[in-house]
């Protein structure tokens, strides 16, 4: 109990002292995010559609593969990236590795199943008249893709909101591939495994309510878009 | 306002790419130089002085060696003297040098329920086999580890892998020697990591210092340059420039000012 309260104070004390080394980390930990959510909707979208929308021969393997994707380890996306990034791996040249790009590149891995999968069956799920009359309006594929997503918005957001979860919470990725560097790729996460190690338990607590806090802040942010989208 | 934020994404990636363009050393080290503070309490003083960039990542000496096996830092700063001879000597490594010294301890429970209280390292380890004491090993390939797995073939034990009581932590020092005091255990941990834990639990500590000042129990620290003819985007001028600098009369000297609870944490042996 002590320690938990003790880490609750420390939080606060973090927060408003403005101690450097935690808002970088936390200003590390939203842009990798950012930029990992907005490359996989901006992939996934897409993909999601098409997979729900078109019937094509092998659909249900595809669709098989995608959900099992759900179930990779952060730790082995992290070591896969790595091995893909590392200079004795396949793209080592393009010095990616201890970087934030690579903390979104393997974070993108992560993301990109969750908004694939879930994208397709809302998709699957919207009203299948809303088709017909659009091609018989004489829309192009891309109108159709355009106005199902837009139709789907509430269940694509849920999406969204689950990958950036999943994003923000990861360690495997972000120490793996980012390395855990102060000041350059430490997200709150990492922080909070290295505090652990040291055994600073108030600091790294302290730390996972940040971490909290900025969920809850993007939370709602985003449900009071939701409202405004319904009124 | 979409666009703004945009804008200041786009900003913060073109930032951090200016970070890693400009001259900068990248270093795979140990977790007992980072944990211990001594990296935080350096770096300013390397930047400043020389006006090159460090970066570290902080991991076990096996997987260290192995970031530098796979091209992926400039240098390393180990403390495992007979893997980083054999990283030298399959041509990785060039230029080893020695920079700081500590010592290995034992540490168990202010109890000291196997009794090996002032024992050699190998007569101490004997005994907690016997009593089937609790011993927090790192397990995971790291300085410590390799040194401990050493003193039980020096005690003509085999590694007790599979016993119950040896457990393996695949954990940091500090963490490990957390572990052990929660469930009233041995560890082997480096002095300095040793010394940091002290000041950490202050008067809640109930481990204590079991076995000490063994000749075996010696804990050189070395930095290694990784060679540029097995990797070409390693960057031995940085490296140099790092060796050069914490080699130097004045860094040792600094590394010895280096102190927590009045005792140093590493004592400066640079030739």
């Amino acid at each position: 109990m002590n320690l938990f309260t003790d880490g609750f104070h420390q939080a606060i004390e973090l927060l408003v002292s403005g101690n450097a080394s935690v808002y970088s980390a936390i200003s590390t930990t939203l842009t990798v995010s950012s930029w990992s959510l907005m490359i996989s909707l901006l992939l996934g979208l897409p993909l999601g559609f098409a997979l729900g929308y078109y019937q094509f021969p092998g659909k249900t393997i595809v669709r098989t593969m995608v959900d099992t994707l759900l179930a990779l380890p952060t730790v082995v996306i992290g070591l896969i990236a790595y091995t893909m990034l590392s200079q004795a791996g396949p793209f080592g040249d393009f010095d990616l590795l201890f970087s934030q790009k690579a903390i979104i590149i393997g974070q993108i891995v992560l993301a990109l199943p969750i908004i694939i999968a879930l994208t397709a069956s809302q998709v699957e799920s919207v009203d299948k008249r809303l088709y017909t009359s659009l091609k018989g309006l004489g829309a192009h594929s891309h109108q159709i893709l355009v106005s199902t997503l837009v139709e789907a918005r509430f269940g694509i957001m849920t999406a969204a909101m689950t990958a950036y979860g999943r994003i923000i919470t990861e360690i495997g990725i972000s120490m793996m591939v980012g390395g855990n560097i102060k000041y350059h790729t430490r997200t709150v996460t990492t922080a909070i495994a290295l505090e652990t190690g040291k055994g600073e338990f108030i600091t790294g607590i302290a730390l996972g309510l940040v971490l909290f806090t900025v969920a809850l802040i993007v939370n709602i942010a985003l449900s009071m878009l939701k409202r405004r989208w319904t009124q | 306002m979409k666009s703004n934020k945009l804008t200041l994404l786009v900003a913060a990636l073109a930032l951090s790419t200016s970070i890693q363009a400009s001259d900068s050393l990248m270093m795979a080290t140990t977790t007992s130089t980072d944990n211990t503070g001594l990296l935080d309490y350096l770096k300013p003083i390397f930047e400043k002085e020389t006006g090159t960039d460090i970066k570290w990542v902080a991991t076990g000496t096996g997987k260290a060696l192995k970031m530098g096996m796979n091209c992926d830092v400039d240098i390393l700063f180990v403390h495992a003297p007979a893997s980083e001879k054999k990283f030298v000597s399959t041509g990785y490594g060039v230029d080893r040098q020695q920079v700081m010294y500590n010592d290995f301890v034992i540490v168990g429970p202010k109890s000291d329920p196997a009794h090996v209280n002032g024992m050699t390292p190998s007569a101490a380890l004997a005994k907690i086999r016997d009593n089937k004491s609790n011993f927090f090993s790192r397990g995971d390939n790291s300085g410590t580890n390799k040194k401990e797995i050493s003193l039980w073939k020096t005690a003509k034990v085999a590694t007790p892998d599979t016993a119950k009581w040896y457990v393996q932590t695949g954990q940091g020092m500090l963490r490990t020697i957390n572990m052990a005091s929660e469930k009233s255990g041995y560890t082997m941990t480096d002095r300095g990591t040793w010394i940091k834990y002290m000041s950490q639990k202050a008067d809640k500590n109930t481990m204590k210092v079991i076995v000490e000042g063994d000749k075996s129990l010696f804990n050189q620290y070395s930095v290694i340059t990784i060679n540029q003819e097995k990797c070409s985007k390693a960057n031995p001028k940085a490296a140099k420039i790092f060796i050069n600098w914490i080699t130097d009369s004045k860094t040792q000297k600094v590394i010895a000012d280096f102190r927590l609870l009045g005792q140093a944490l590493f004592i400066p042996n640079a030739k």
